[in-house]
């Protein structure tokens, strides 16, 4: 494409870089449908959000950090940022493990289990969390199992990775499997060609392509974990300085009108929230000039 | 392909030895199987625990209809206004090249990022009582958050991206020169969109239109700020759930959360069945290869 533009620039003299745009113009609605996405965009999102942050500089600074640095908040963000770290490391190990299996491996129901898979992005999280307090609670199915060996899953952090494993395991699987379908097979050949192992061969030749993927879907389950409430809430037993987790801290604030403190803390998540974001382009960039534009 | 497969056949190197193939399939298996089978399982086991009866009279309570009438009107409400900003947004940022795009098409997916709590928050502090217009909306009676407004606000909020997102990239791998054709052959701006554009992305549309769906029957965090749960009047299905749990009528909660569950399987069905049709599709398009170059090659020139 930008071949094609530097050539047909110098020709259309003087049209001071319209030119590039000129032939796409030909289609009607631009300002139209641009409009009503900013417009959109502005109302439900962006003004909302410049609430938000408007609503924290009614906070001196001294105010602010005293409201995201008590004891108690400080705990929530060791929980979720802890709980959220081992449950996206857990979802890209086995993230890639069932990527790899469901396009490697041919065996009888893998078409649902690949639908399957999708599961929690389509079950409403309330609904996870009281089903997964159910399995693990002392009474539940596996939780009566384990309760013998001392082992507590249900109202405690454990819990709340579980939650969090339940909710990520889709993002690193539907990053991973794509890149995985398009890998080369010649690639492998060679080097098995070459005398390589094949764990050689995974380590140096499959995994250096999927690593990219691997780390988008590893960095987007850590976000949507960060942010989770829904499943969380119903398993973690929400103990305060123990199994309390930040969003949990926001609501609490707010049933007790403490507007500006529940702000403080929502800015703290909203700037991780951002900068994750941004990671998460820029993986997705990566991924892109490596597997030369066909994924997404 | 039945060349490549003999091929395949004859150089065992790359695949594994049987014993690893089979370890790695059971441990992802036993995977699926604990964190996605037992769960779905576990919440149609326990709405039956005690008999269909006592699952159906869960499901007859005045409060959990008016939980199901709110969800279908949420949902009613927001799903068009994002299909509607999804097929502007993806024609804008597809169709046209400027200045800034690619910074807009991360504002439009910002919403996933943003904590569902943080969502129901920001309108809290917009039109709450000590909000940015609340005490304009209280002088003129007009209640948003705790009442169905804020809900329908806060689920748009949270389902916003999912058709945008769809469309975008399917539009614009299918460019622009079928649509430039018809315009040029005469076609108005919407005969070229309803007759060029739409049964191009329709899976992409569908697809995008049914995951958002069930997003915005489930929301439970960004809804649960914003509705104030009052029973029979704010409470959508989740919240209907989370209330029924809390007060340990577990049979009546799970028989509930079921027609979610309902719901997700659904759409899960749905979501594979446009899959496999848009697989369908291109395949038949890609088939038809004279068509192909020819399109193609104005914009090559």
């Amino acid at each position: 494409m930008s071949a094609v533009n530097t050539v047909t620039l110098p020709l259309q003299a003087g049209a001071d870089g319209s030119a590039r745009r000129a032939p796409r113009r030909v289609l009607p609605g631009f300002k139209l449908t641009l409009g009503y996405t900013l417009f959109y965009l502005s109302v439900i999102v962006l003004i909302p959000l410049s609430a938000l942050i408007f609503k924290t500089f009614t906070l001196t600074w001294d105010q602010f950090v005293a409201a995201v640095s008590s004891p108690r908040v400080m705990a929530s963000y060791r929980l979720t940022f802890g709980a959220s770290l081992i449950a996206a490391s857990v979802n890209a190990v086995f993230g890639l493990l069932v990527a790899w299996v469901l396009v490697r491996y041919s065996f009888p129901g893998k078409k649902i289990i690949d639908a399957l898979v999708d599961l929690p992005f389509a079950l409403p999280t309330a609904v996870a969390g009281i089903s997964l307090t159910a399995l693990l609670a002392s009474n539940g199915w596996i939780g009566s199992i384990l309760e013998p060996y001392g082992i507590q899953l249900a109202f405690n952090p454990n819990g709340v990775v579980i939650a969090l494993i339940f909710i990520g395991l889709p993002f690193v699987v539907r990053t991973v499997q794509p890149v995985l379908e398009d890998a080369e097979k010649e690639l492998e050949e060679a080097a098995t060609c070459l005398g390589a192992t094949r764990l050689q061969t995974f380590w140096y030749v499959i995994f250096p392509t999927i690593a990219p993927a691997l780390l988008t879907g590893f960095a987007m389950a850590f976000a949507r974990a960060i942010g989770e409430y829904g499943s969380v809430i119903f398993i973690a037993g929400n103990m305060p300085m123990i199994s309390e987790i930040t969003p949990l801290i926001i609501i609490g604030k707010l049933e007790q009108y403490d507007y500006a403190g529940a702000t403080a803390v929502a800015v703290v998540l909203l700037i991780i929230s951002f900068a994750l974001l941004l990671v998460i382009n820029a993986l997705q960039a990566w991924q892109r000039r490596r597997s030369g534009g066909a994924s997404q | 392909m039945s060349n490549t497969r003999t091929v395949r056949r004859a150089q065992a190197g790359t695949t594994e030895p049987t014993w690893v193939k089979w370890t790695l399939l059971t441990i992802a298996l036993i995977f699926i199987f604990l964190f996605l089978v037992l769960p779905l399982a576990a919440v149609f086991t326990e709405a039956l625990r005690k008999g269909w009866d006592a699952a159906f009279e869960a499901l007859k309570e005045p409060d959990a209809w008016s939980a199901i009438r709110l969800t279908l009107i949420t949902a009613a409400i927001a799903v068009p206004l994002n299909l509607v900003f999804g097929i502007a947004a993806a024609w804008s940022i597809a169709k046209y090249e400027f200045r800034g795009k690619a910074f807009l098409t991360t504002l439009v997916d910002l919403p996933f990022s943003v904590s569902p709590v943080v969502a129901g928050l920001i309108y809290v502090l917009m039109f709450g009582a000590q909000g940015w217009i609340g005490p304009w909306l209280q002088a003129h009676d007009i209640k948003i958050v705790f009442a169905i407004p804020g809900i329908v606000l806060a689920t748009i909020f949270v389902t916003f991206p999912f058709i945008a997102r769809e469309l975008i990239p399917l539009m614009q791998a299918q460019g622009t020169e079928e649509e430039q054709a018809a315009i040029v052959l005469g076609a108005t701006g919407w005969q070229t969109f309803w007759h060029v554009t739409l049964p191009n992305i329709k899976w992409g549309l569908v697809y995008g239109v049914i995951l958002c769906n069930a997003r915005a029957m489930g929301e439970f965090g960004a809804v649960s700020v914003v509705s104030g749960h009052i029973r029979g009047q704010t409470n959508t299905i989740p919240l209907h759930v989370e209330i029924l749990y809390n007060e340990y009528q577990s049979v009546a909660a799970f028989a509930v959360a079921s027609l979610l569950a309902l719901l997700a399987l659904v759409t899960l069905v749905i979501k594979q069945v446009v899959e496999w049709r848009f697989e369908r599709d291109q395949k038949a398009a890609a088939a038809l290869p004279p068509e192909r170059p020819m399109a193609a090659a104005p914009a090559a020139t």
